[in-house]
């Protein structure tokens, strides 16, 4: 081993034990946990652990809990993902236009939401859907409209989360939008002017295809957050009215930490693990298309 | 439409859109100082009449949230420096130094940002179990020690760090522990800033982990506090508005202080990314 060498090895050697050892380690025994029966009472006795091979699996897709946990996920990235992308695109876009002044300072406000504490801002957005006293209901009273039952009510309840997701990740991918709108040369503005293109011309045929690769970041990254939805639920509504706002996460955490069915939980873990990789694939795939 | 008017609709709807993104956090800031029940009279104050500390010095004498503070700073200030230090030291050694296997494991390393953490978080619990670290600081601090996001970033940076440099230290005989140390690490500081705000920041906010690893209210963060809080507390709106006050307040001032490295790290992580 050359000098060089050994110097690497000494520089890696912290980092890549403690990923390996508390991260990749882990995420295997992860999917082996999820082939037993690891329960309460093999916490207590380690004898009491069998390998079941799939029976984890055939049990949650036989569940409508896991159905409607699933269900009620890709609802939320469905409808916040595409939301999130479209008011962070239209914010990005007034933010960046030549004749914006006090860039910096909207920049700032729009992206504030993103650093605050999710399970303090679900606390103030609970208060904020409040049938009675909430300002929302106020402020649709004043014209003319409600009460809604916002969190109460199972028509309504993972919607009111999509909007807080939306309100608190939004200034993110604003962000990114923005890095993007830079790097598109001005010349191609011109050019579709001369054209005789208008701004909505200049929009759909230079800006939505120069920034295909962020959209194909953003997707990516906006689903890997949103599929892995738990605070805003825990905090908000335990997954009422109805299970509606039962998530895939909640329910690993439930399962898991909570009744220590521990085998069972690894297994929603790993679909989820499953759904995040064919969502990522999807939009690559969609992207390579275009 | 000529310009003048198009400025004003322009910055009109910036306007708007800067009130009802800033109108939570006002509306927090502002019930976490009214009277006890002040924030659901009808019709509502928007500030209150007669501003109290009441809240505050309920959550500290009473309440005791300065513990889940102290438990907070001290977890978010441990993750920061170590993940600078080890996140540093492997991406040094992706970026500048040569060894058999380089590209493979820097490879394999990347798959993580694709791997959800609650798929071992089970296993990772059972492991701290194990190590006796269920319900102390060292459990909720260890598993962010080293973060493979921390690694790529600050690579990603060094790369752009001119290897003639490293060959003429070499060359005067300076050690490898030397050129990491007093030639490399200072000219990383921007990055190592970055990561370190960004860090500080995520460690102060996260939820999940600390939850499960910090079962006994002695050791509870902010976020886990406030959450438990609020199911004893349901009506006690201006309580809680308080508490999340304490919470984001101090992440909230170190962002709007240090925004340009965060923002600068968003940034580089998704571009190249």
């Amino acid at each position: 081993m050359n000098a060089e060498t050994r110097a690497a090895l000494l520089f890696l050697a912290p980092a890549m034990l403690l990923i390996g050892i508390f991260f990749f380690a882990p995420v295997i025994a992860g999917f082996a946990l999820s082939l037993t029966d690891f329960d309460l009472y093999t916490i207590g006795d380690i004898h009491n652990l069998r390998f079941i091979a799939l029976r984890n699996y055939r049990e949650l897709l036989g569940s409508s809990i896991f159905w409607t946990a699933f269900g009620n996920t890709l609802y939320f990235a469905l409808v916040g993902g595409p939301l999130t992308v479209i008011v962070s695109l239209g914010a990005a876009l007034l933010v960046n236009t030549r004749l914006t002044r006090y860039k910096a300072f909207f920049r700032t406000v729009y992206f504030a939401p993103v650093v605050t504490t999710l399970v303090a801002v679900s606390i103030v957005f609970k208060y904020l859907y409040h049938p009675r006293f909430g300002v929302v209901n106020r402020a649709l009273g004043h014209i003319g409209l409600g009460p809604v039952d916002w969190l109460g009510d199972p028509r309504f309840a993972m919607l009111s989360i999509i909007i807080l997701a939306v309100w608190k990740g939004f200034g993110y991918t604003m962000i990114i939008f923005i890095a993007g709108l830079q790097n598109i040369p001005e010349e191609l503005y011109e050019a579709a002017k001369i054209d005789g293109a208008g701004p909505w011309g200049r929009f759909r045929h230079v800006t939505v295809p120069m920034l295909g690769p962020t959209f194909l970041f953003v997707g990516i990254v906006v689903a890997i957050g949103q599929l892995q939805i738990f605070a805003e639920p825990y905090v908000m509504t335990m997954g009422g009215p109805l299970n509606r706002t039962v998530t895939a996460v909640m329910l690993m955490y439930q399962q898991g930490f909570k009744w220590w069915r521990m085998g069972y939980a690894a297994a929603v873990a790993f679909i989820l693990f499953l759904v995040i990789g064919a969502a990522t694939l999807v939009q690559m795939r969609f992207q390579e298309k275009r | 439409m000529n310009r003048r008017a198009q400025s004003i609709a322009l910055h009109t709807t910036l306007a708007i859109g800067a009130i009802i993104t800033l109108f939570p956090i006002f509306w927090m800031l502002s019930a976490s100082f009214m009277t006890a029940g002040e924030a659901t009279v009808v019709p509502p104050h928007l500030v209150p009449h007669a501003p109290t500390l009441a809240q505050y010095r309920e959550l500290f004498v009473r309440l005791n949230i300065a513990r889940a503070f102290v438990s907070s700073t001290v977890i978010a200030v441990i993750v920061t420096i170590g993940c600078v230090l080890f996140s540093s030291m492997a991406g040094y050694a992706f970026a500048k130094l040569r060894f058999p296997g380089r590209q493979r494991l820097f490879g394999l390393l990347l798959i993580a940002l694709v791997i959800p953490p609650q798929v071992g978080m089970l296993p990772l619990f059972l492991l701290m179990k194990q190590l006796h670290l269920v319900n102390t600081y060292w459990g909720a601090i260890i598993p962010s020690l080293a973060t493979v996001f921390g690694i790529f970033l600050i690579r990603q940076f060094m790369l752009s760090i001119p290897q003639e440099l490293l060959e003429a230290a070499r060359l005067d005989g300076a050690s490898e522990l030397r050129i990491y140390w007093s030639i490399v690490l200072p000219l990383a500081r921007p990055i190592l800033a970055t990561l370190a705000t960004f860090m500080f920041m995520s460690t102060w906010n996260d939820f999940m982990w600390p939850l499960i690893i910090l079962s006994n209210q002695s050791h509870y963060t902010l976020p886990v506090a406030i959450a438990s809080l609020s199911g004893e507390h349901v009506l006690d709106v201006e309580l809680m508005m308080a508490s999340s006050v304490l919470t984001v307040l101090p992440v909230l001032l170190l962002f709007v202080v240090l925004q340009r490295y965060y923002i600068a790290g968003l940034m580089a992580g998704s571009v190249k990314g």
